[in-house]
């Protein structure tokens, strides 16, 4: 395996504040993630992995410390740049789905695809076909508040993987789920790596974590320990 | 402008219609107000001219300046001569008479070159009965035959008197429509029909086209007959006249026309030049036309400034609105922000949204501007000016524009991290 991992995260600190009130949510963490790994971030709140999270989202740049997401080193890029690679790169997954109100399912799906530029007739069957994927082929119209949360969270699944990005990145994508939708998003997410794509969930729950390859524990802004409990099927 | 941006745009306006509407509304007041306001300025402005080109703007009307003077020779003259006195007063002033010594002065082409017609008139107050029924015009004139045309009288049906009618001293009378619709009732054709004015009979031989009202008086409740007629048997004979209206021989030379009568006054009554310009009134209608325009052009501006003024309060309702919107839809900046939204791109859409509703609001108002154009406001048919419409709308749009800049700004800046935590 020569490939270049598609996250490789250096020494990389983010400090609030200044002076006396200076709060380290990270204090210089290291981390490599390979290509089509799936990786569960864990931590109790107050540990760094929301932060970690945005940075690995390119929501938000380290205080110290490098970041390259797919060989490119986000700290040397603009606000324009960034929403460039968020949009090529990632696919976010949020625990309130994070949908826009009042947008069919096809429109929300299409969002991202509408920033990348891409023209309507092929925005249209990506999005369709994103949804297809979810199992969501016959919702396309629906509004988020004609969905249930698991098929929200799904339409969130689509839009994320319609752009075709390097790492799905998914906040506590569980948090807000039954457990029945609970076990089909993350089923959806397991077969969404089977495909070849790499995933990082953050999340406090063990149970998610379990269906994971890799688990990532965050203490103090600090690793506490990083666990492969699968090992990687040949990285495509 | 992608059509991406102005669908986005529009979705977001559908997503609350109400507010789009009220907002929306605000702005079509605004356009509405100034299309119509002008447009009555405008249709006031057009009617005064057409009023007074209506007269001849070649016309010339001479009374006497004195106090107690005459009643004037036409309707203009008189709903004018107010405003035409007043900037005259101050100076020493002889009370004259004009004569018919001053009308054969007046129409020697030695004296007046520049003058084509003159006209004496005498006004009397006749009370006209036909058959039992009473009517008294407001304006019985006796003049000459040259009247008609110095005037621009058109007779509907017969026809104005003629020169040998008052060299012949014929009781014969042209009447308005007023007149004849009072005395004879709808139906009755009045030509050689005999009208008793005071004692006297008068028959008529015309009836004048309707003029309508100028906003003063009604023009067709009037009365012309041949001067010596009327002087015989109303008002007396005497070598005096009432007032003389002179026709210029085109209505560029009436300022010269105008200096000519006054010379010719002057020499006639032995008056100094400036006793001769106070003692008469020279109504100059082409002067009258440009003042009245003036000052109906700043009515207009005025009416416009006062509707201009709800525009911009429509402006400030827009901008009101769309900081709300930006507030209420933070979450959204930041998932479009997440999912690759560029600065550029949430600035377009809110300054899109912005502008939609004002060019929306823009093209009702101007839809309802031109539908409340139709209809008669305060007495006066409104007349669409069509740069009012195009600047109505272009200011319209502007104002979308500069009042979304800042609320549009607003969103394009927030950071996604805290768009995205925002409840």
């Amino acid at each position: 395996m020569t490939q270049l991992p598609v996250i490789v995260v250096h020494r990389v600190t983010k400090t609030y504040g200044e002076g006396d009130t200076v709060v380290h949510a990270l204090a210089g963490v290291s981390l490599a993630i390979q290509r089509g790994d799936f990786v569960a971030i864990m931590g109790a709140s107050g540990s760094g992995k929301s932060t970690l999270m945005n940075i690995l989202g390119c929501l938000d740049l380290p205080s110290t410390g490098r970041y390259l997401l797919d060989g490119v080193d986000v700290q040397a890029l603009d606000d324009e740049q960034l929403a460039e690679v968020r949009n090529r790169k990632i696919g976010f997954i949020f625990q309130s789905f994070n949908l826009i109100p009042r947008t069919t399912a096809l429109a929300n799906v299409e969002l991202p695809l509408v920033y990348a530029g891409i023209k309507k007739a092929e925005r249209r069957r990506r999005a369709l076909e994103a949804l297809d994927a979810v199992g969501l082929g016959s919702r396309v119209s629906h509004t988020p508040a004609q969905l249930s949360g698991g098929q929200q969270q799904r339409v969130a699944v689509a839009r994320a993987i319609a752009t075709d990005p390097a790492m799905i990145l998914a906040d506590e994508p569980t948090g807000n789920l039954d457990s029945q939708a609970t076990v089909e998003v993350l089923d959806l997410f397991a077969e969404l790596n089977r495909q070849g794509r790499t995933v990082v969930i953050i999340t406090h729950e063990p149970d998610v974590a379990a269906r994971t390859n890799r688990v990532v524990r965050l203490r103090d802004g600090k690793i506490l320990e990083d666990v492969r409990q699968r090992e990687l099927e040949g990285a495509r | 402008m992608t059509p991406d941006n102005v669908r986005i745009a529009l979705q977001g306006l559908l997503a609350n219609r109400m507010r789009t509407a009220l907002t929306m509304l605000g702005i079509l007041i605004g356009v509405g107000a100034v299309i119509v306001l002008v447009a009555v300025g405008n249709g006031s402005s057009a009617a005064v001219r057409k009023q007074i080109e209506g007269l001849g703007t070649n016309t010339l009307t001479v009374q006497s300046g004195g106090f107690g003077g005459f009643g004037g020779g036409g309707g203009g003259a008189r709903a004018f001569g107010g405003g035409g006195g007043g900037q005259r007063n101050g100076t020493t002033s002889r009370s004259v008479t004009l004569t018919t010594t001053d009308v054969t002065n007046l129409q020697k082409v030695s004296l007046a070159p520049d003058i084509k017609e003159v006209a004496p008139t005498v006004n009397a107050s006749a009370t006209g009965t036909y058959d039992g029924t009473t009517h008294a015009p407001q304006q019985f004139t006796g003049t000459t035959a040259n009247y008609a045309e110095i005037r621009n009288l058109t007779v509907d049906s017969g026809r104005f008197f003629s020169a040998d009618d008052v060299t012949q001293h014929r009781k014969v009378v042209v009447l308005g429509t007023t007149v004849v619709t009072d005395l004879f009732g709808a139906g009755v054709n009045p030509i050689d029909k005999i009208v008793r004015f005071g004692s006297v009979r008068f028959r008529v031989v015309g009836v004048l086209k309707s003029r309508g009202t100028n906003g003063f008086q009604d023009q067709d409740d009037v009365a012309f007959a041949p001067i010596s007629a009327v002087q015989d048997s109303l008002t007396g004979v005497s070598a005096t006249v009432g007032g003389i209206t002179i026709e210029a021989k085109s209505s560029k030379v009436t300022d010269a026309a105008e200096a000519e009568v006054l010379a010719v006054l002057g020499s006639d009554h032995k008056l100094t030049s400036t006793q001769a310009s106070t003692s008469f009134r020279v109504l100059n209608q082409a002067s009258l036309l440009q003042t009245s325009q003036a000052s109906n052009r700043v009515f207009t501006v005025l009416l416009g400034a006062v509707a201009a003024i709800s525009l911009l309060v429509g402006g400030i309702g827009v901008m009101n609105i769309m900081l709300v919107t930006v507030t209420e839809r933070t979450r959204e900046i930041g998932i479009r922000k997440a999912v690759g939204a560029k600065e550029g791109d949430i600035l377009g859409q809110f300054l899109v949204e912005a502008v939609l509703l004002t060019v929306l609001g823009g093209i009702f108002g101007v839809g309802g501007g031109l539908l409340g154009s139709r209809f008669r406001i305060v007495g006066v048919q409104p007349v669409v000016a069509p740069y009012s419409v195009a600047l109505a709308f272009g200011v319209a749009v502007l104002v979308g524009l500069f009042f979304g800049i800042y609320p549009a700004n607003r969103a394009a800046s927030l950071r996604p991290i805290d768009a995205l935590r925002y409840e």
